[in-house]
């Protein structure tokens, strides 16, 4: 078995280092009228997991195929390494790819196909065979290396073209939905081994993907995407807890949208008065734009817990509940409290007996103020 | 009805058998009377030889036809199958208007009577003050096999995972080098297949070849110039036996490789998940 890959492990979480690797400045594509990309600007550290992450048609996969050299900007410019990427064709740049479809060639086999961008290279003296070894043993292939693209399973062939990728030990490695075509559960487990192997070999990886999940579990960074424009470059818990507007908030996950009034605007913090949740003050968004005296208070549905019995919170609403769904760890309930205009979403774990509560019964949900987050329309 | 079922079984099967008696009992014929050493193909038949095919090297008009074929199968296929590969290739990789309507002109051929295409090419040729020779016998032919072609290389070139090119950029292949590891590899068994259906097409036509052949004749038109002659037909019929073999082995080929690259061009990420 060859030797693993000596990769020093990261001492802390996140693990890059505040140098640039990708800078995306001011770009924009536009096909026609219609723009893809509309002004996008964006650093990618060195030796970060970054994701982009939006619906279909969010311009998305347009910037990573930008980065990689298969589509150019109309205006604006990209840097791979503190190196402007403009005029470098695909083959030229220090990135490499893994495909949504995979591409692995059906003419090849295993080894042949992580060899092939190593063929060029002309190594010397049994180079070539060891990388394609050890690339192999990075995405656990050891032994199918004779093996022909169409004996692999879907997520044989997902490895390969990781390996295929990593073997030509590219600055950054781009992957385009690669884990879509996967069942959920190895999807989940490719999730693990992916941040896994991207802490190992220490690459920046940048990722584009629609589902929130992946994006969450995978990423040092994510930024969210709508409409070719970025909306939010943050951490995943940021980007969960602290969405910037109700686009973003409502893209990732449930999210109970309050009206409220502004009270007071003050430096970092905001007071504003509800129906339901009284007078609340909260951090100010950094980009907060006040918009006459209206505002939106945000607040995610497992941050709402249901109070049992004599159980008291300092802060809780009283509401009805007037349905309830059920998803075997987790109850959905909904409930209508006096004065809001939508009723309430309510994740409860199931424990404690949630999936019981009979449609129609009065309760009272604790919460936390901080969980209340003021955003953008 | 397990009575209805055998009968419906039963008429549906002698329509089968039958269908294919009319299909190939003509062409069964042929080898048949080729080995009959009577030389008027009658029943009964008289007895076993290959004196008509022991002949067939002997007689040097059907050795010039036999060459003239040949040179014109080879420059007519090699001619349409690289129009071909540039047409199949615009058709299966780009979408721009009229892209239907293209790909209908370039079929059109196989539908146009056979007949009118060559009295028009004939005419077309004339004009140009083309004298007729071999050379316009090849021209005529390859618009005849243009729709074979598209049809054989379409099927090859469909399905063609524009990401595999991608990816053999993206590692480094320059736009050439991605031609030759990866695109040609993947595509020369339609191209040859579209060469061999070409080739036997070229083989077989008589009416273009008639029309546009100076005074040099190609296999078929020296078979119609030797159905005059009675005491010919013995070689003949020989002569037709060893085409349609001929015929026959090289479309398998062509037919086994068309699908061997429709399959290979097939790159269809989680399929097998």
């Amino acid at each position: 078995m060859p030797e693993q890959p000596r990769t020093e492990r990261p001492q802390s979480d996140p693990a890059q280092s505040d140098r640039a690797m990708i800078e995306i400045r001011n770009v924009t594509r536009s096909y026609g009228a219609f723009k893809a990309l509309d002004d996008a600007s964006l650093t990618i550290r060195e030796g970060e997991f970054f994701s982009l992450l939006g619906p279909s048609g969010c311009g998305k996969t347009t910037l990573l195929r930008m980065i990689a050299g298969f589509d150019n900007p109309t205006s604006g410019s990209i840097a791979v390494g503190g190196q402007p990427m403009e005029g470098i064709p695909a083959n030229r740049r220090p990135t490499n790819m893994v495909f949504q479809s995979y591409a692995i060639f059906p003419h090849l086999n295993v080894e042949q196909n992580v060899a092939y961008g190593l063929k060029r290279l002309k190594l010397q003296g049994g180079e070539e065979k060891r990388r394609v070894e050890e690339a192999l043993a990075q995405v656990s292939l050891i032994g199918l290396g004779k093996r022909l693209a169409t004996e692999l399973s879907g997520g044989q062939r997902q490895r390969v073209a990781l390996a295929r990728a990593l073997v030509m030990r590219p600055k950054v490695l781009l992957l385009d939905e690669p884990l879509s075509a996967l069942d959920k559960k190895l999807r989940e487990q490719m999730q693990v081994e992916l941040r896994r192997l991207q802490q190992a070999v220490g690459i920046t990886f940048v990722l584009v993907t629609h589902d929130q999940y992946e994006a969450l579990a995978m990423s040092d960074r994510i930024a969210v995407m709508f409409g070719g424009r970025i909306a939010q470059v943050a951490s995943p818990k940021e980007i969960y807890q602290r969405p910037v507007n109700r686009q973003v908030a409502d893209f990732l996950g449930g999210m109970n949208f309050v009206k409220a009034e502004i009270v007071e605007e003050n430096g970092a913090s905001l007071t504003v008065d509800t129906l339901g949740f009284g007078r609340v003050k909260t951090d100010k968004p950094k980009a907060f734009v006040r918009n006459g005296g209206a505002a939106t208070l945000g607040i995610r549905p497992e941050r709402l817990r249901v109070l049992w019995d004599n159980a008291t919170a300092k802060f809780e609403v009283a509401g009805t509940v007037v349905e309830r769904h059920y998803f075997g760890e987790i109850t959905h309930l909904i409930v209508e409290i006096p004065g809001l205009e939508k009723p309430l979403s309510v994740t409860e774990t199931n424990d404690f007996g949630a999936d019981d509560i009979p449609v129609g019964t009065s309760i009272r949900l604790a919460y936390d103020p901080e969980a209340l987050v003021a955003m953008g329309d | 009805m397990r009575a209805r079922r055998l009968l419906s079984g039963g008429w549906l099967s002698v329509y089968a058998f039958l269908y294919i008696v009319f299909l190939y009992l003509p062409v069964i014929f042929l080898p048949i009377f080729s080995i009959n050493t009577a030389p008027t193909p009658k029943f009964p038949l008289t007895g076993f030889t290959l004196q008509w095919y022991a002949d067939l090297p002997h007689t040097p008009a059907l050795l010039d036809a036999a060459w003239n074929s040949l040179k014109v199968g080879v420059c007519a296929s090699v001619l349409a199958t690289v129009l071909g590969i540039l047409a199949a290739r615009s058709i299966t990789r780009y979408r721009y208007p009229g892209r239907r309507t293209i790909n209908g002109l370039i079929m059109a051929p196989l539908v146009l009577p056979e007949v009118i295409v060559a009295i028009s090419m004939l005419l077309v040729m004339l004009q140009l003050g083309l004298s007729l020779s071999l050379f316009t016998v090849v021209l005529g032919h390859v618009l005849v096999c243009i729709p074979y072609s598209m049809t054989v290389l379409t099927s090859g070139f469909e399905g063609f995972d524009r990401s595999l090119e991608e990816a053999s950029a993206d590692l480094g292949e320059t736009a050439f080098g991605t031609f030759r590891r990866v695109t040609l590899p993947m595509v020369a068994p339609a191209i040859i297949s579209s060469l061999l259906v070409c080739f036997t097409i070229s083989l077989d036509e008589f009416i273009i070849a008639f029309f546009l052949t100076g005074t040099e004749a190609t296999l078929p038109i020296y078979i119609w110039g030797q159905l005059r002659f009675a005491s010919k037909l013995p070689g003949v019929l020989a002569l037709g036996t060893l085409l349609l073999v001929a015929s026959f082995l090289l479309m398998t080929i062509a037919e086994i490789l068309r699908r061997r690259a429709a399959r290979g061009t097939q790159n269809e990420g989680g399929l097998y998940a």
